[in-house]
């Protein structure tokens, strides 16, 4: 509703044209293009759109007007409204544009400043490529299977068809816990963790057994008297050795990849029967430097083959000795050392690395092989 | 095992073209490992001569005695040749290597001037020449052996290959040139002529001395024993050159003639032989078990206490060798021995084995007889040797003396399908019958309703054929490994790891995350390193097992505690300028020492009883997973953003929170409080329980330790038993429940007694404050002005939310009068 008459004043009402209406429009439009920052527009917005601006003036003075004067001046001075806050939003949008890329240049840094400040640290490798090596396992159905470092004696050797003055004994020199006759050694293999599964586990059994394993070697380049194996284990009815060599190729493929190949060579453990070792060809020479002094090879010291571990079906008499059906049942296992997988795998030429603890070894292969 | 390609040869017709390392690869591919492939005289390049050394003048000028001898190679002058050496004398053949020649490790021989004299060439060793180790003098080669100006590189076998095999202790035949010999026929497929089955040429016995008597008092260890007489044996008669090349190219020093012989016989058949003094023997030579107090000096002049485990050979005066081992000094033949007896006997391989730990002593005898030897080879072996000894050494025959006890066949049953059936592919019955019958079986097939069941004698020298699984892998192995298919067997579905294991591989990651590096160390420990950690006497870390055999004898106990094992490792890193450090280590400890009352020992032909197995546990130490984290120097790097930050207690503390929240323990259950580990700060150091139980320990090293460990001042640790979190964890937590009302912030400071922990005040703040309150942070400590001495302030931010409402300001205010009443009542705590 608009206000009284009785303030109506000719003179102001003369504000109301159309000249005098484009003329504010003009005037206020160039007052907001002129603003330079944001400031200077909010004091155009003030003068030329506030509550004291002519316009608003001139809006309140329509109120006054003669009933037929109205309509068409509403419209005027409702277009010249619009106009000029239009003027002011477009004036705002570019210049917050402005202050907003101006900020930013002004908090522009050197991204170039060193950025580790928590640096990440390192799993060991060791640790990280027996995991690596069990998911294969894992994603096959295996279960880890695990056991003590220092075991019974039984568990490591006699169950594993090692009798007492058996020449194998000595061929792994063993770490006896005190006293000598104790039965407890440090286990000088993953195998005893094969007892432990079969006499554990539901048939059938297939597991796999990474772990840290003791022989009384000294520490040299390339010996360790603590090292890690992996261990695996089948038992089921109607395996086969071509099982176990089909086993041994998919590991081998994840480890190293595809083009990887292997070898079964005959061999003796008391454990299997057939025994196999398993050789990968080298993969750096390709069995090129066999023979040929001119191309030495350092990964397979020119031999052609790597040696990778031992496997076997398991021998009848190690089922035997944890009561499962031999007629039923056969198995398969193998083992293979963790060292030397990551010393050709990833080129440690140094076993002393490994066990030494310095961070700089440990911390290049970060969190995972 | 080491062997020549044309001892090879010798015994099998092998391809004429074929290449050691092709002979190499067909005995791999069989199961010998052949470990290298080595020429005799590799290196070595042009002529070298057989000379005989006419004059020799002596050189005393010189620091060392030098000799200027007179050579005659062939031509018409002796050659003047400088030589060094001392074991020859004029007259002898020896080798030379002429001006021009190469010798190993590229040394051209040159005319050239040298003490005085120009020498025209060099008189050389063996190991000069590539062909051996010996170096103790010149090569002296036996009269008769080659003329001056003869090629010395035929004498002496120069260009032939060497096998060195590593025989595997199942293959104890293979332990000498007719095994290898066998294998080889076999790997090529053609004829082998066992020599064990050439005529015997041995003359009638002279009948003018009567042999000893002999006899075994322990036939289950000596089933056969037997005793060759020989007289009138030339001890001067030298060793034909080419025994002596074979035997050097096994790896044997060529000694005497009748010692060379057994030698040789041993390495060409695999039968073990001892030649005695036959002068030195009294009466009945017998096989019997040392009486306890008995000594024996062998022919290594060790003088060897005997037990009654102990196997000897004996007679009438008392011991006079360790059977299969060694001989005795007393009847040791020598260079004037002209009688001989000759011993041939199967020793049980176990009871060899035990001696041969016992002493501490391993014989190319004992070798043989700890795998197994063939049980009918002593006379054929015995005889062999004789012969030689007659045709090279002029002895005489005096006959054999001999004990045997009856012979146990061994006939192992068989299903002719069990090699296919256990390899995975096609092996048809008859190839498994001429497969076995090719390593020297006698198989008999016996077709049934059942099948086709074979009947398998192994061969004598085959000791470790004995089960059906030994008989599959001669099969598969000369059917080829290679053959073998490539083929995947389907495991039922699996279970994933276990919780413990998903526990330790986050425990790994989420500490490797925060920056924390892992170490794997030894867990050998001295007492040393206990004491240096300042541990009680009763310390149960101190409780631990010890190694009988330890590589060191500084530290023979297994860890009871990670520490040590870091301490050692921050050391090293430190040492080599890493002295910012934080490491830790996942790993088995060891508590309890093994008592060695009784051993437990289940046999090995049935599944040991739930008792027998237990008992087995029970003799373990304790040997629980733990980890442990040890930090020097600042935690985070100093850099361009600042100094850095030293790592303090907290760090350590914090790490054990981690790991606890890691294994799904959530934070409410967890309580920290001040430790007492002698081996930490006394005022800086926690222990952490969750519900009550002790999972660990955390604080800052004591200042002695870390100054005797060379470590940082304020350096940290942490151990904690990762079973004993892995056991209060949670693998599957269940769902929070939170609301979605907006949150009312209040911080409050509280004043208290300096020796309230902040832990309490915290605890009354949450009682007082009832459920409203949602989390408590502690964000300041203050001592000081406007707090009384003796005191301090201690400022929580407090987050409150009601489950379905917004909290309206006059119900909070009525919480926090409530917080400070129940911390002034619990407490004495006032408002600040």
């Amino acid at each position: 509703m608009s206000g009284p008459n009785t303030n109506f004043d000719p003179k102001q009402v003369s504000a109301l044209s159309a000249e005098a209406v484009d003329q504010m429009v003009a005037e206020a439009v160039a007052a907001i293009a002129a603003a330079g920052d944001l400031d200077e527009l909010k004091a155009a917005r003030l003068a030329h759109s506030g509550d004291r601006s002519p316009i608003a003036l001139a809006n309140r003075e329509i109120g006054a007007l003669p009933p037929a004067a109205k309509a068409d001046a509403g419209k005027r001075v409702g277009q010249a409204r619009a106009q000029v806050k239009k003027a002011l939003e477009d004036r705002e949008v570019v210049l917050i544009a402005e202050r907003d890329e101006q900020v930013m240049r002004a908090e522009a840094v050197d991204v170039t400043l060193p950025a580790n400040r928590r640096p990440l640290g390192g799993r060991h490798p060791l640790t990280t490529l027996m995991e690596r090596m069990s998911d294969v396992f894992i994603s096959m159905g295996y279960d880890i299977a695990e056991g003590p470092e220092a075991e019974a004696e039984w568990a490591n050797f006699d169950a594993l068809n090692v009798p007492p003055d058996h020449p194998a004994r000595t061929m792994q020199d063993t770490f006896y816990v005190e006293s000598p006759d104790s039965g407890v050694v440090l286990r000088t293999q993953t195998s005893p963790i094969q007892i432990r599964a079969m006499l554990d586990r539901e048939l059938p059994i297939y597991v796999v057994a990474p772990g840290r394993v003791y022989r009384t070697d000294e520490l040299d380049a390339t010996h360790t008297p603590v090292f890690h194996q992996i261990e695996g284990l089948a038992v089921d009815e109607g395996l086969t050795m071509a099982d176990l060599k089909g086993t041994l190729d998919h590991l081998a493929t994840q480890m190293f990849g595809e083009g990887i190949v292997t070898r079964l060579r005959p061999s003796y453990f008391p454990f299997t029967e057939p025994s196999a070792e398993v050789d990968l060809e080298c993969f750096v020479c390709e069995g090129a430097s066999v023979g040929d002094p001119s191309r030495p090879c350092r990964t397979c010291g020119s031999e052609g083959w790597i040696e990778w571990g031992g496997c076997g079906m398991v021998n009848p008499r190690v089922l035997q000795a944890v009561g499962i059906d031999t007629e039923k049942y056969r198995g398969f296992a193998f083992g293979m050392g963790i060292e030397r997988t990551l010393m050709f795998r990833n080129g440690v030429t140094d076993m002393r690395d490994m066990v030494e603890g310095d961070v700089r070894f440990t911390q290049a292969f970060g969190v995972d092989v | 095992m080491r062997i020549s390609l044309s001892w090879i040869r010798e015994l099998v017709d092998v391809p004429a073209n074929a290449t050691g390392r092709d002979v190499a690869a067909r005995l791999i591919s069989a199961g010998l490992e052949v470990e290298s492939v080595e020429n005799v005289g590799e290196g070595l390049s042009g002529p070298i001569i057989v000379g005989r050394v006419h004059e020799i003048e002596e050189l005393t000028d010189f620091k060392k005695p030098i000799r200027w001898c007179q050579v005659d190679i062939g031509g018409d002058e002796p050659s003047g040749i400088i030589c060094g050496a001392r074991n020859f004398v004029e007259g002898d053949l020896v080798v030379v290597a002429p001006p021009g020649t190469t010798l190993p490790g590229d040394f051209t021989i040159t005319a050239r001037k040298t003490y005085d004299h120009v020498s025209n060439g060099m008189i050389c060793s063996e190991r000069e020449l590539g062909l051996g180790e010996d170096h103790a003098g010149i090569i002296v080669l036996a009269e008769g052996t080659a003329a001056p100006g003869d090629d010395a590189a035929a004498v002496l076998g120069v260009g032939d290959e060497i096998l060195d095999i590593a025989i595997t202790p199942d293959r104890g035949y293979a332990l000498s040139a007719r095994g290898i010999g066998r294998e080889v026929a076999i790997a090529y497929q053609i004829a082998f002529d066992d020599p064990v089955d050439r005529p015997e040429e041995l003359p009638a016995p002279a009948q003018d001395r009567a042999p000893n008597a002999c006899a075994s008092d322990d036939l289950a260890s000596c089933p056969l024993f037997t005793l060759r007489t020989i007289t009138d044996f030339d001890p001067s008669a030298p060793t034909p050159q080419w025994m002596v090349n074979r035997l050097r190219d096994s790896g044997m020093r060529s000694v005497s003639l009748a010692v060379d012989i057994t030698n040789y016989v041993m390495l060409e058949l695999g039968q073990p032989l001892h030649a005695f003094d036959l002068d030195s023997l009294q009466g009945t030579v017998r096989v019997d078990r040392a009486q306890p107090g008995e000594v024996l000096e062998t022919i290594d002049h060790v003088e060897r206490k005997l037990g009654n485990d102990d196997l000897t050979i004996r007679d009438d005066r008392g011991p006079i060798g360790l059977a299969g081992t060694m001989g005795g000094a007393d009847t040791e033949i020598s260079d004037t021995t002209t009688n001989i007896a000759l011993e041939a006997a199967f020793f049980e391989a176990s009871i060899v084995a035990r001696m041969g730990r016992r002493h501490r002593l391993s014989s190319e005898a004992s070798r043989r007889f700890e795998r197994g030897i063939d049980r009918t080879l002593a006379p054929v072996a015995s005889a062999r040797a004789t012969e030689l000894l007659i045709k090279l050494g002029g002895g005489r025959y005096q006959g054999m003396t001999a004990v045997e006890a009856p012979m146990d066949t061994r006939v192992i049953t068989m299903a002719a399908s069990h090699p296919e059936a256990v390899a995975g592919m096609p092996i048809d019955a008859e190839r498994v019958v001429s497969t076995l019958e090719s390593v020297g079986c006698a198989v008999t097939s016996n077709i049934d309703a059942h099948g086709n069941q074979l009947s398998v004698e192994p061969p004598a020298w085959r000791p470790d054929l004995t089960d059906p699984a030994d008989l599959v892998e001669e099969v598969v192995r000369l059917v080829g490994y290679e053959n073998l298919p490539s083929t995947l067997p389907t495991a039922p579905a699996g279970h994933g790891r276990t919780w413990a294991q998903r526990v330790r591989r986050r425990v790994g990651a989420v500490l490797a995350a925060r920056g924390m590096t892992e170490v794997l160390t030894y867990p050998f420990v001295s007492q040393t390193e206990h004491d240096a950690l300042r541990w009680n006497d009763d310390d149960p870390r101190r409780d631990v097992p010890r190694l009988a055999n330890p590589l060191s004898d500084e530290q023979p106990l297994l860890r009871g505690s990670l520490l040590p094992g870091l301490i050692a490792a921050a050391q090293r890193n430190v040492g080599r300028g890493t002295t910012d450090l934080s490491i830790f280590e996942l790993g088995s400890i060891f508590r309890g020492s093994v008592s060695a009352t009784e051993s437990v020992r289940p046999g090995v032909h049935a599944r040991p009883s739930d008792q027998e197995w237990d008992a087995l546990q029970d003799l373990l130490p304790q040997q629980p997973m733990h980890i442990a984290a040890l930090w020097t120097g600042a935690g985070e790097p100093r850099g361009w953003w600042g100094t850095g930050r030293t790592t303090q207690w907290t760090d350590a503390i914090e790490a054990l929170l981690v790991i606890a929240e890691s294994a799904g323990i959530d934070p409410d259950r967890i309580t920290v409080e001040p430790g007492s580990d002698p081996g930490f700060h006394p005022g800086r150091q926690a222990r952490v329980l969750v519900d009550g139980t002790r999972i660990g320990h955390a604080g800052e090293i004591h200042p002695g330790v870390l100054e005797n460990a060379g470590l940082p001042a304020r350096s940290c640790a942490m151990e904690a038993d990762l079973d004993a979190i892995t056991a209060l964890g949670v693998d599957a937590r269940p769902a929070p429940v939170f609301s979605t009302h907006p949150v009312a912030k209040e911080d409050i400071a509280l004043v208290v007694s300096a020796d309230v922990s902040a832990d309490r005040v915290a605890a009354s703040i949450r009682q007082g404050a009832g459920e409203l309150l949602e989390d408590v942070t502690l964000f300041d400590v203050y001592e000081g002005d406007q707090v009384p001495d003796g005191h301090k302030s201690l400022a929580f931010a407090l987050r409150f939310r009601a489950p379905d409402r917004t909290l309206e300001a006059e119900e909070l205010a009525g919480v926090r009068v409530a917080i400070v009443e129940q911390c002034a009542s619990d407490l004495g705590a006032r408002l600040r």
